[in-house]
């Protein structure tokens, strides 16, 4: 380990989640330098473990009016700059038998407050809309929700700011801050994949590490108090409805069904963790059969469609008051260290919503830009991201190939037009959801993509009914031809990719998503021997021996 | 609801149908049916923009059901799409698409000058005026029309049909209508020696397949409802069995009715019976009639449909009761015509690749007759083989010795 590349630049974000990868964005629009951590992919962490729901607001209407006029602001913002990433399904809130009608007009009338449109339906029109809603239900109100896809806007937030220069770093951590005094002037960073440390020295560094950023603070032996609190959600083999079904009531578990591109997802469940296990999240029976008892009560067809998987995240909630976790916030909580524990260099973002990332990133910037004595005023709300901005001159194509309409809903026509148009390049590899070779040649050099489970959040590749059981074994054999990989070093991406998508299937097998997996097992071990290319691995360290030869 | 919409979530990729696609085989433009059926299924729900033009070169054979281990509807999954979301562009191959599906208007309108239109069609000009104007490849020869239909042939002998103490309703179809009266005939014989009456409904329309296969499933829906209302009335009058000498007949009034077309038939659909199921089954109970020995040897060809209704076992066990008769099963496998489809000028290169086989079998065998119980696959044998092709009925009433 003798040399260590040094880099420098304005700011330092550290994480790459919806609010990193927006002040990464938000920095490189107003002609900051900037570069980005994350330990792990970008989206890796809460940003892409929740429900992906383009808030109106009108959930947090009743019980939290500020939230909710950040969400309806910021979601007219997002239908605007990002609309390849957002859905503009709407939302209903329903109220059933065993719900009491008379919230519905509180929640109107706290909806108008702040500005949220309603409209009152009748269970007819109700059905009319949603014909999969619970047809025992007692009346609606129609909102502005969506679904907003966090891997696609991420990555154009990354793409965008890299075009005007900004850098990411993915799998790396910051292993220590360096420092000059009472200031923090940059981190000594480690590759997790290749194992070369670097460092990086930065003018201000931003805390945007999300539930993770108490550590980070700790590096800086500060101490913030968070709460984690697990949801659990599910998804569904298929879109089972086309509005967000919400419950016309205070805000509980399991009462959310968004439709999410191809699938549905049921959330969440709710339950406080401790601090030590936000990196070993498990989903249990019990919060399955939840998902799926309460799941059938906005839309009965949900206990009889398949599950796919399931997953969890952890909501980043922090507690203002000073430790003694009396004032919990899910709030945005911008903290000025300089202010806060005269430490300058560093400023932390947390808590908030994926609805509010680009807020967050807003008021982060302002406070750094000011410190760097920058005054280009914040332009996120008004420039398009790429990928969404040549909707209004969409022209109806005629014998444009699957794969390219799916490819054109994930990053926009411009984007498809640079694919490889080759009969090679056109050809299937994710079938459940059309994603082709050139599509993924695209990821693969366009958009950070190290490995299959980065390559699923940029394309969705694996995502679909069958998890991965026909797509892996095509896809990393495309990481020798296009992410310089040996055949060794893919067969290894497959295995990582295949437990990945296990992990997820675990809580759910039964039904078709365990025969799906015991023809998957049947595929990959039976007639692949996969785990050998395991035990292989270790066995031998020469990297330049031919496994495969008998 | 009707079970394609449900049941394409139960597909595990395993990928067998499109193995087993004869279309898939033959035309590398046709995706298959696991990207057509429950892939697209799952995506058209997403958004129409995934509903695929190429979805129109299904022959709705169903064997991709026939192969499908997970109970997947995938056959009934493409039809469903294609009705409900398939653009019709006003263009000549419409005209023809019409021509070729009204079996019922153009088999009424033809039988009455039945020579005169049989010359026209077989004439080289007019075959090459029609691939060059509507798209009927200059290849096929049309169906030739009889003079006179079953129907009114019927009417004469429909009151000794009275004195039998067992009666039957026969749902003769288009084919035997028009093309065919004879098959008919010889059902009757074949009854008759088995002292069964046969009695016709009161009326029947077209059962819809080739509407169905060409798109116009609101005019096979109000079939479906006539003719399930016509079953109706003789089952509840009569109480007898609805025999179809039509594999495809009797598999689209008992399945596709309420698989593709919507409409439920569960009042009938017990009643409703393939000829040679019906048969085998009075033979073995000790009713078969007097036959003598045919010494031939017959190649027998499943059609799709046979084996989607997984009957084509009672059609091979019934030619083995034949005195006689040498049976020799051919592989099962598609003749390439399914219908209208190879009609089609841009059907007819896919239509002859996907035959190959069979032709080739069939000419090398020496064969007396070639045996299928589907009139399309009688037509496209006979045209590329030369060799006489009849009904499982045709060869019994030879048998008959009264």
């Amino acid at each position: 380990m003798g040399h260590i590349s040094r880099y420098e630049t304005e700011v330092l974000i550290i994480g790459g989640g919806a609010t990193g990868t927006s002040i990464m964005r938000d920095c490189a629009l107003r002609g900051i330098k900037c570069m980005l951590l994350d330990k792990n992919d970008i989206a890796s962490g809460t940003t892409g473990r929740n429900h992906g729901l383009l808030h109106s607001g009108a959930r947090y209407a009743v019980t939290d009016s500020e939230s909710a006029h950040e969400c309806i602001q910021e979601n007219k913002i997002l239908k605007k700059i990002a609309s390849h990433c957002v859905d503009k399904t709407d939302g209903l809130f329903i109220t059933l038998p065993e719900d009491d009608l008379s919230f519905q007009s509180t929640f109107i009338h706290a909806c108008s407050s702040v500005g949220i449109d309603t409209q009152k339906l009748t269970p007819e029109e109700a059905l009319k809309l949603e014909p999969n809603v619970n047809p025992s239900l007692l009346g609606a109100v129609k909102v502005p929700d969506g679904t907003l896809d966090p891997f696609r806007l991420c990555a154009s937030n990354v793409l965008d700011a890299k075009k005007y220069g900004a850098q990411i770093f993915t799998y790396s951590v910051v292993q220590s801050f360096i420092r000059a005094g009472e200031r923090i002037i940059g981190a000594s960073c480690l590759n997790v994949r290749t194992n070369e440390k670097f460092e990086i020295f930065a003018h201000e560094v931003i805390n945007a590490a999300g539930i993770w950023g108490k550590n980070i603070c700790q590096y800086a032996d500060l101490d913030v108090q968070m709460f984690p609190a697990k949801g659990s959600l599910l998804v569904l083999e298929h879109r089972i409805n086309e509005l967000v079904i919400n419950r016309c009531r205070k805000p509980a578990d399991a009462d959310i069904l968004v439709p999410g591109d191809s699938i549905s997802l049921i959330g969440t469940t709710s339950e406080e963790i401790d601090y030590s296990e936000i990196d070993s999240l498990r989903v249990t029976d019990q919060e399955v059969n939840i998902l799926i008892a309460e799941g059938a009560k906005l839309a009965p067809i949900l206990e009889k469609t398949r599950i796919l998987r399931a997953y969890a995240g952890v909501r980043p909630l922090v507690d203002v008051s000073g430790g003694n976790g009396r004032n919990i916030s899910r709030g945005i909580v911008l903290l000025d260290h300089a202010q806060r524990d005269g430490l300058t260099g560093l400023t932390s973002i947390l808590g908030g919503k994926l609805m509010t990332c680009r807020l967050m990133a807003e008021m982060t910037t302002d406070v750094v830009a000011k410190k760097l004595g920058n005054n280009s005023p914040c332009t996120t709300h008004l420039q398009p991201l790429p990928g969404s901005v040549e909707t209004a001159d969409k022209q109806p194509q005629k014998k444009t190939a699957l794969t390219s309409k799916a490819a054109a809903y994930r990053h926009g026509e411009k984007a498809v037009q640079l694919f490889d148009q080759s009969a090679k390049g056109k050809s299937i590899v994710c079938e459940c959801e059309m994603v082709s070779v050139g599509e993924i040649e695209y990821a693969i050099k366009k958009l950070d993509v190290t490995n299959l489970v980065d390559l699923r959040r940029r394309t969705r590749l694996g995502m679909g009914s069958c998890q991965g059981e026909l797509c892996t074994y095509r896809a990393s054999g495309l990481f020798c031809e296009y992410g310089q990989c040996s055949g060794h070093d893919s067969s290894k991406l497959l295995i990582h990719f295949l437990e990945e998508r296990w992990k997820g299937i675990k809580p759910v097998l039964f039904d078709d998503a365990l025969r799906e997996a015991e023809f998957t097992y049947w595929i990959y071990e039976g007639l692949f021997g996969a785990a050998d290319v395991t035990l292989l691995g270790t066995a031998q360290n020469d990297e330049k021996k031919e496994y495969y030869e008998i | 609801m009707n079970i394609a919409q449900n049941s394409f979530e139960k597909c595990i990729k395993c990928t067998i149908c499109t193995v087993y696609c004869p279309v898939a085989k033959a035309n590398p433009h046709y995706p298959g049916p696991k990207e057509c059926g429950p892939d697209g299924a799952r995506l058209r729900i997403k958004s129409l923009d995934y509903y695929d033009q190429a979805l129109k070169l299904c022959t709705n054979c169903k064997r991709c059901e026939t192969a499908c281990p997970s109970n997947v509807n995938v056959g009934d999954i493409i039809a469903v799409a294609r009705g409900k979301f398939e653009k019709k562009v006003i263009n000549p191959k419409l005209m023809r698409d019409f021509i070729l599906s009204r079996t019922d208007l153009f088999g009424t309108l033809s039988t009455p000058f039945a020579p005169v239109v049989n010359k026209i069609t077989d004439s080289q000009i007019i075959k090459t005026v029609m691939h060059k104007t509507i798209g009927i490849d200059k290849h096929k020869a049309l169906p030739k029309y009889s003079q006179g239909t079953f129907r009114n042939w019927f009417k004469k002998n429909a009151p000794d049909q009275e004195q039998y103490p067992r009666q039957i309703s026969y749902f003769h179809g288009c084919y035997v209508n028009y093309n065919d009266p004879d098959l008919g005939k010889d059902l009757l014989k074949v009854l008759n020696a088995m002292n069964i009456g046969l009695k016709l409904l009161n009326k029947e329309k077209c059962c819809g397949v080739p509407l169905i296969a060409n798109g116009f499933h609101d005019k096979a829906r109000k079939n479906a409802h006539f003719n399930v209302k016509n079953m109706t009335e003789a089952v509840e009058k009569f109480n007898t069995p609805i025999l179809s000498t039509s594999s495809t007949c009797s598999f689209t009034l008992k399945q596709e009715y309420p698989h593709v077309l919507d409409v439920d038939n569960s009042q009938v659909v017990d009643k409703i019976e393939y000829i040679t199921s019906f048969l085998l089954r009075e033979f073995m109970n000790g009713n078969a009639p007097k036959l003598k020995e045919i010494n031939k040897t017959i190649v027998y060809h499943t059609p799709c449909h046979l084996e989607r209704s997984g009957l084509a076992i009672f059609t091979i066990e019934l030619l083995r009761a034949v005195p006689g008769l040498k049976v020799i099963v051919l592989d099962s496998e598609c003749c390439g015509l399914a219908g209208t489809y190879g009609f089609k000028k841009e059907n007819y290169d896919v239509s002859m690749k996907i035959g190959k086989h069979l032709f080739e079998t069939i000419k090398n065998s020496d064969a007396d007759y070639a045996i299928t119980d589907c009139e399309t696959c009688k037509w496209q044998i006979e045209e590329n083989t030369n060799l006489k092709t009849i009904h499982p009925i045709n060869l019994i009433a030879q048998g008959l010795t009264a």
